[in-house]
């Protein structure tokens, strides 16, 4: 898995590039040197990876290889097949072997390409601002070391974000027993400290929720963010659906501060602020544990109240078969009541599930599961690291893979406080925030370059591959960390071995190999021990009820967990506003904030790229008189300082709330990231030790304006019809059902007979490929347009460029909305490949036409860019390369796909189908001697769909999935009426009139 | 007769005194060989000189139909035969949208038949021709007239230049001279 | 028609040649301007400061014309503003603007000289010179907004051993052969009128080089009575084939918006709308070139009022069809229910592009009102407001054409705006520029007025007079 130098080369010239083109040879021979001092002399030793599919030897060039690996999010493994050409990976796609996969992948995992490949990550050790040895390092780290062993270690601290590594894990239990005083905290500023301490309060130990939404019949999310970017979105996304398509059909209600993905796919939503949330829940609690059949009067004071009774009732019916889903943005209190209503309404063990937290032990104890033999350690949180670091108790500071400079609430003060300490050594992908403040930063290797070992949000464990040697000679956590747990470095490898070897007590290496190769090659490792749920302690819930007596309605109406702005004297200008942290839909809370990628995809709803906004509400924003791109200033009752945010006006966004995404306003994150967003850290405030989430703010107009680059301007229908709806009978009907109403059926129909034209039918004797995607199964989770891009060598073209209508992704997730802003729709978009093709007929080169199959191709060497084409593209789905948009350097061509021609200047471009994977299948099977069959081809949008809404395959063939799919009544082409055909046809969402919570005879 | 005249050239200030004497001459022997240079095409003077009809609507409608058929087969080999592609699901010879190329070449192959057919009958471009040799034959183009009469081809006949020269002058001519090639 | 109109219109006294020329003095006159002498120009061009800063200013826009090209053949289409969906935008409108008006000239020569007009006689010459100068920049355009114009020659059938040909079911390649006809036919049309004209300079001219110049191009034209008569033949029948050819490139340029589908372009009234559209700002090209000519070089004799009396009541009627078509389209949209014709026709009124619609229906149906009165088509200053009023309105009308329909099309998710650059504006003026300048560069060496139709319309109008 070596990679060619030649890439290593160019990589650390390209660390930000001076403006002054005269100084720029010079520097690259500069940083080249540097770069061979610094990695030449460390390479990582050769290691041994198992293939997925088949050995290496067996390797032929331009015939991928996969490996099995799995990549970390917020600690947890999801996953991942990473196809490699010759030795470099190009695409990360889902392990269908993976619990937390499936064989689907979200945006940012998909993603994670490019971040491996980015030239701006850390290439070398640095020591107060200036670079340095491995060996420089390991000796200054040694002796601390033994200083700190003196006092068994009082001064020495070891943050880390969340782990589920048993190998990470053993090294910091090893690590503390070696140093009994030391100390290990945790940070992760993705995760709610609320929800944390909730689980604390309920159960004793720190644990995490797990859903089980395929046995759910009604799922009720308040303000949960079930399908968002975490370790177990997709899963929950798949399983959601599932349950969807059973008969009867699973229902959704959503609670929402802001719109998130829960509520396009709601039967029912409701924009509520956190606090009215929380006074719902309070509520529920007391009729539940009244065993009332609605909720008390104390809801007259909410808005749509009987809306709440009929939630409640269902709510009732499905006991043990529904799910309440608590969110980031809710209270402790909050936290608690869900879990005390989920207990009371049977849904623990059935339909959720309490985990415990992963804690430092020895490997070989069964992890998760109660058994205490060995008192595991448990980290500490920051605040606590913060206040020893002020106080000149920390002398060694470690931190593994954390940014607490940027990430930490601002309230903090963390970076003053990291001043305090003499020794702090930070291990990171980039030389970031962190990095440059500590004394020495340890660049850290990315999943893709190293061993390691990962637990997936249900437990289940699998190996971390490296598929490439490490790009910029970075060095693995374990290497670090084994040098403070046994004062000696050890190979990643060896180490993660080491544990597994411990795990299964193997009898022989030859037992223990054949378990190994097992583990990597199918990327997880079987685990028969069945998942237990913790219990309640007793009388958790004691205190919730004494207040709960206390009628709810006369509860103040700024509930605890709210802080009320004291300092700030409300007056004209000021206003009083609720501010809800919310984790970025796609930077997370900031970790991949230089992935271009992830940067230019378009919002969910608000369509922005390469910026985040701080969201209110239409009538918010009347009634302060605000607009789009209006910049306020925001500052809390004790930070008067404030950070300036630019305002989106969001429909469907909770009045009174001002919802601020994380992750950006880096200040140094490399040169995609630089220049973005705000920082909202700086804004969070920490309330009894917990970080806060939701809080109140004072805004203030600043009279400036700011420019968003967005996608979609246009949101609503117009009255046309791209989109269709068809109602479910009573007996709700599940999706491919033909019970389905009359008018919806007509309509349907008229998509399906063929409309007269002038034109003589074309016959396509071998194949002729089509696709259909379901629109009740889309969530709008924008997984699909990451993978073309990744698949398609789709470049990023900038905010400017966005701004001006040139983005070229080839699959585009329109979103459309009613006025209310209450009923959202999503649609993916990409060339219809229509029969009768306005586009063709215009092109004055015949750069684009029909093929034997019926594939509109686009022929790019023939291309002059008359732009004809896309004019004459009723779906608008056809990109122009205005410019060079297309990187041509050495990191950027490494993790091309070579089956795609890389795009020049002045040509169109639009989605093929994965042309390249039709002809990879029909190749295969022209070897084998047979056709090709129904799900040999699996289009890049298809593969990573979590929720399977994308079917491809030959409409000539009657039982293949696609012409199933295309013979449901829902099936009905977009413009239909303009005779063009599409290939691309729609399936009509369903709409289940009775789980609306319209009417009472439910 | 002297050898090598080409002709005796009569000057006229009006185009009637021209019309008059290219009459008159043709009355008194039809068989003479009269050329006649004006400013501008004065009207009549076919006519007068009863000039034959000439061939170039004949090479245009030529040029048109060669110009029309080049087109349409051009469009027709293309699609049909060189290069078939389904091009949006139309038909390959979709001869309607095969019009307006057909219709502009035919143009085309006209536009350049009359020009280049008027050119060739006019036996233009000749930069040098005896007549220039003509004194004030630079009024030619401005406002004066010149009738030229040429000697007949076959040498026995003799042409009495002198005679010419009187005749012209009787019938108005401002000058006359002879023209030596 | 129109000229119908214009002819029973002919009232006496009005005459289009003043009395007391002579075909000798017309010839002095009109060649003395180029040869520089007699007139105003005795002195020699050079030493008019008019005439120096005009060709100051104007070549220095044709300078920076040749930079910019250079500079956005080097980054790329994306210069300009366009964008998807906008993916047409100033190129585009300036294009079709620029073959409007390089329209009159061919029309006044040919269709005038087959019905007969006497009044085109004075004013043919330079109006086809402005055809070809316009109908040449016109076809820049296109190749400048192409993304890779390196390869515009694809567009051409050429053989070549993949056996690639152009896609003929394309407006585009109709467009190719439409224009290059044009201009063809043109440059000969116009060439074979000059022919006697430069056999004038040539015989008129001092110095050898003059002779020699003029004497090559004129092919030893001698103005032989054969010559005339072949001459004129073959000049009637260009005439009678520049006329359908007229109608035709206009109609395929129209074709390049109404074969497509985009709601706004998708429409049968576009050929003929076109075409009048492109009359009518050629007729004010023409008024805007006559009334400077005829004031510095003295002119006022041979373009005499009535000529621009004449042009006028031609606008007057292009400005009244074009009227139709505006209104043709509306109704058109409403009556055939078409939501997306409806909501592309309310957009236009309402929408972010409804002030360039608005202006333009002044410039284009209420501002030629004014010429229904015979006060306002001799009043030369006011006819020269309104000429240029009409080509402002025209250029607005092609752009609002070009971008409006196309921002907002089928699906509302891909609905965009189309905002110009500052390289739009650039390659706008210094186009105009280009085409004064070598207007200029016409004017200087070549008659402005043909001569040997001159002389034979003195002619006439001697014996008619003596009649």
């Amino acid at each position: 898995m070596r990679h060619p130098p030649a890439v290593r080369f160019h990589e650390t010239t390209l660390q930000d590039l001076p403006a002054n083109p005269h100084r720029r040879r010079l520097l690259k021979l500069m940083a080249a040197s540097t770069a061979l001092a610094g990695t030449g002399c460390t390479q990582a030793p050769p290691e041994k990876i198992m293939p997925y599919v088949n050995m290496p030897e067996g390797m032929v060039p331009g015939d991928p290889v996969f490996y099995a690996s799995t990549l970390l999010r917020n600690g947890f493994g999801i996953g991942v097949l990473v196809e490699t050409e010759s030795g470099r990976p190009i695409k990360i796609e889902g392990n269908t072997a993976h619990p937390a996969s499936l064989g689907a992948a979200d945006a940012q995992t998909q993603a994670a390409i490019l971040t491996l490949w980015d030239p701006e990550r850390s290439h070398t050790i640095m020591h107060r601002q200036e670079i340095s040895t491995r060996e420089a390092m390991l000796s200054m780290l040694i002796q601390r070391l033994d200083e700190e062993s003196q006092t068994g270690g009082r001064g020495l601290r070891l943050l880390t974000g969340p782990v589920s590594s048993p190998t990470l894990l053993s090294q910091i239990n090893a690590m503390l027993m070696r140093f009994p005083n030391a100390q290990w905290h945790m940070h992760d500023p993705a995760d709610s400290d609320a929800r944390a301490a909730a689980a604390l309060q309920v159960f004793g130990v720190p644990a995490r929720t797990l859903y089980h939404l395929e046995q759910a019949a009604v799922v009720l999310s308040v303000d949960a963010d079930l399908f968002g970017p975490s370790a177990d979105g997709v899963r929950n996304a798949h399983d959601f659906l599932a349950a969807r398509r059973r008969n009867p059909r699973a229902r959704m209600y959503a609670l929402e501060s802001s719109p998130n993905l829960c509520g396009s796919l709601a039967d029912s939503r409701q924009a509520m602020s956190p606090g009215e949330m929380e006074n719902m829940l309070e509520m529920m609690a007391a009729a539940l544990s009244n065993g009332a059949a609605a909720l008390s009067n104390g809801g007259a004071s909410l808005k749509s109240s009987s809306w709440l009774n009929r939630l409640y009732r269902q709510l009732l019916r499905a006991r043990g078969a529904c799910v309440v889903a608590a969110g980031h943005s809710l209270s402790l209190r909050a936290h608690v009541l869900v879990w005390h209503i989920n207990t009371m309404l049977g849904n623990l063990g059935k339909t959720v599930y309490a985990l415990e937290q992963y804690a430092a032990q020895q490997p070989g104890k069964a992890p998760g599961s109660g058994s205490q033999t060995a008192r595991p350690r448990r980290p500490a949180s920051l605040p606590e690291l913060t206040e020893a670091m002020r106080n000149d108790q920390v002398s060694t500071l470690v931190m593994v893979n954390v940014n607490p400079v940027y990430d930490a609430p601002g309230m903090l003060a963390f970076a003053p406080a990291l001043e305090h300490v003499p020794c702090s050594i930070h291990t990171g992908l980039y030389y970031d925030e962190t990095g440059r403040r500590a004394t020495w930063h340890v660049p850290q290797t990315h999943e893709l370059e190293s061993w390691s070992d990962a637990y997936s949000h249900d437990g289940i464990a699998s190996i971390v591959q490296p598929v490439i040697a490490p790009l910029y000679g970075a060095y693995s956590s374990h290497e670090l960390m084994s040098v403070l747990a046994s004062g000696q470095t050890a190979s990643a490898h060896a180490t993660t071995r080491a544990t597994w070897q411990e795990f299964w007590q193997a009898r022989g290496e030859a037992e223990f190999e054949q378990q190994w190769q097992a583990a990597l090659s199918c990327g997880v490792i079987a685990s028969h021990d069945k998942l237990h749920t913790l219990h309640p302690l007793q009388g958790a819930f004691d205190a919730l009820k004494a207040e709960s007596g206390a009628q709810p309605d006369a509860r103040p109406p700024n509930p605890p967990g709210v802080m009320t702005p004291s300092a700030a004297k409300p007056s004209s200008a000021t206003i009083g506003i609720t501010a809800v942290l919310a984790n970025d839909s796609n930077l997370v809370a900031g970790e991949f904030a230089n992935n271009a990628w992830l940067q230019e995809l378009p919002r969910p709803y608000s369509k922005i790229t390469w910026d985040n906004a701080a969201l209110i509400s239409p009538a918010s924003a009347r009634q302060h008189a605000l607009c789009n791109g209006d910049i306020v200033s925001l500052s809390t009752a004790d930070d008067d300082t404030g950070i300036l945010a630019p305002i989106w006006i969001m429909p469907g966004q909770a009045n009174g709330v001002i919802t601020l995404p994380l992750g950006y306003g880096r200040s140094h994150a490399g040169n995609t990231a630089q220049g973005h967003g705000f920082d909202v850290f700086a804004l969070q405030g920490v309330n009894g030790g917990l970080a806060l989430r939701t809080f109140s703010v004072t805004m203030r107009r600043t009279g400036q304006r700011h420019d968003f680059a967005v996608t979609q301007h246009e949101l609503h229908t117009q009255g046309r019809e791209p989109v269709r709806n068809v109602e479910t009978r009573r007996d709700s009907a599940p999706s491919n059902s033909s019970r389905v109403s009359e008018p919806a059926r007509a309509r349907a129909r008229s998509g399906e007979n063929e409309t007269p034209s002038l034109y003589p039918g074309h016959e396509y004797s071998s194949y002729a490929w089509g696709m259909t995607v379901d629109l009740d199964a889309c969530i709008g989770c924008n997984a699909c347009a990451i993978a073309c891009q990744a698949e398609n060598n789709i470049p990023v073209v900038g905010p400017e460029q966005v701004a001006m209508g040139r983005e070229m992704h080839w699959i585009r997730i329109d979103l459309y909305r009613e006025q209310s802003g209450n009923r959202t729709q999503f649609q993916p978009m990409a060339c219809q490949h229509c029969e009768n093709a306005p586009c063709e007929i215009v092109c004055p080169v015949g750069a684009t036409m029909h093929d034997s199959e019926g594939l509109n191709i686009q022929v790019y060497n023939r291309c002059v860019g008359t732009r004809f084409c896309s004019n004459n593209c009723p779906y608008k789905v056809r990109h122009f390369n205005f410019f060079q948009f297309s990187r041509n350097d050495p990191s950027a061509a490494a993790h091309a796909n070579p089956d795609v021609t890389v795009r020049q200047r002045g040509v169109m471009e639009k989605c093929t189908y994965c042309l390249q994977r039709i002809s990879h299948a029909r190749i295969q099977a022209q070897k084998a001697g047979r056709p090709i069959r129904d799900g040999d081809i699996v289009t890049a949008c298809q593969a990573t769909c979590p929720t399977n809404a994308i079917v491809f395959g030959d409409t000539n063939d009657p039982d293949s999935e696609v012409s199933r799919s295309k013979a449901s009544p829902r099936n009905y082409a977009v413009l239909e009426e303009l005779n063009t055909r599409p290939r691309t046809t729609y399936l009509a969402r369903l709409d289940d009139p009775a789980a609306r919570l319209e009417e009472d005879d439910d | 007769m002297k050898p090598g005249i080409y002709g005796v050239m009569g000057r006229f200030s009006t185009p009637d005194d021209l019309l008059d004497a290219i009459l008159a001459m043709r009355r008194t022997d039809p068989h003479i060989r009269l050329e006649v240079y004006t400013p501008y095409a004065v009207e009549g003077l076919a006519e007068a000189l009863d000039l034959p009809p000439s061939r170039i609507p004949r090479l245009t409608l030529i040029g048109g139909m060669l110009g029309a058929l080049g087109g349409y087969f051009m469009q027709w080999y293309a699609t049909v035969v060189s290069f078939p592609q389904n091009i949006g699901g139309r038909p390959l010879n979709s001869w309607p949208m095969f019009i307006p190329v057909t219709f502009e070449m035919a143009i085309l192959g006209a536009a350049l038949a009359a020009v280049f057919g008027m050119l060739f009958l006019n036996g233009l471009p000749r930069l040098y021709h005896p007549v220039f040799n003509t004194p004030c034959f630079d009024l030619a183009s401005r406002d004066r007239y010149f009738l030229c009469i040429r000697p007949q081809g076959d040498p026995t006949q003799r042409f009495d230049v002198a005679y010419y020269r009187q005749a012209l002058s009787q019938l108005g001519a401002v000058d006359t001279d002879e023209i030596r090639p | 028609m129109t000229e119908r109109k214009t002819e029973t219109a002919d009232s006496p006294g009005t005459s289009v040649l003043s009395a007391g020329w002579t075909p000798g003095s017309v010839t002095d006159k009109i060649s003395g301007i180029v040869l520089g002498r007699g007139g105003p120009w005795t002195r020699g061009w050079s030493e008019h400061w008019r005439w120096r800063t005009a060709i100051l200013l104007t070549f220095s826009g044709v300078l920076v014309f040749l930079a910019s090209s250079t500079w956005l053949f080097m980054r790329g289409v994306g210069l300009f503003g366009v964008n998807i969906p906008v993916a047409w935008g100033f190129a585009l409108g300036n294009f079709v603007w620029w073959i409007g008006i390089g329209h009159a000239g061919t029309f006044i020569s040919a269709i005038l000289l087959l019905l007969r007009q006497r009044w085109r006689t004075s004013i043919n010459r330079y109006a086809e010179a402005m055809t070809l100068f316009a109908a040449g920049i016109a076809g820049i355009f296109p190749i400048l907004h192409l993304g890779r114009p390196w390869f515009a020659y694809w567009l051409m059938p050429y053989p070549n051993r993949m056996e690639l040909w152009p896609q003929w079911r394309s407006p585009l390649v109709w467009d190719i052969f439409a224009i290059s006809t044009y201009l063809l036919v043109s440059l000969l049309f116009w060439y074979v009128g000059l022919i006697p004209d430069l056999a004038s300079l040539r015989d008129k001219a001092r110095t050898r080089g003059k002779q020699l110049a003029y004497g090559l191009f004129a092919l030893g034209w001698r103005g032989d009575a054969h010559h005339w008569h072949r001459y004129e033949t073959a000049y009637l029948l260009l005439a009678g084939l520049a006329t359908p050819l007229v109608v035709s490139v206009h109609t395929v340029v129209s074709l390049d918006f109404s074969i497509g589908n985009t709601p706004g372009y998708h429409s049968t009234i576009f050929p003929p709308y076109f075409v009048a559209g492109a009359l009518f700002s050629g007729f004010a090209m023409v008024i805007t070139l006559a009334i400077p000519l005829r004031h510095y070089f003295n002119l006022q004799g041979f373009i005499t009022l009535r000529h621009l009396d004449l042009a006028a009541k031609v606008i007057l009627a292009c400005s009244l069809i074009v009227a139709y078509g505006y209104l043709s389209e509306i109704f058109t949209a409403y009556y055939s229910g078409d939501p997306y014709e409806i909501h592309m026709t309310e957009d236009r009124f309402t929408g972010i592009y409804a002030p360039v619609y608005w202006s333009y229906i002044f410039c284009n149906v209420l501002v030629p009102q004014a010429l229904w009165w015979r006060g306002v088509r001799r009043k030369v200053s006011i006819l020269l407001i309104v000429s240029l009023l009409i080509n402002i309105g025209m250029w607005m009308e092609r752009f609002l054409i070009v971008v409006q329909s196309l921002h907002q099309d089928y699906l509302p998710s891909s609905w965009g705006l189309f905002v110009p650059s500052f390289w739009d504006w650039i390659f706008l003026l210094c186009s105009i520029a280009l085409f004064v300048w070598l207007f200029l560069m016409f004017i200087r060496y070549l008659p402005m007025i043909s001569m040997a139709e001159m002389r034979g319309l003195v002619q006439e109008t001697a014996e008619e007079n003596a009649s």
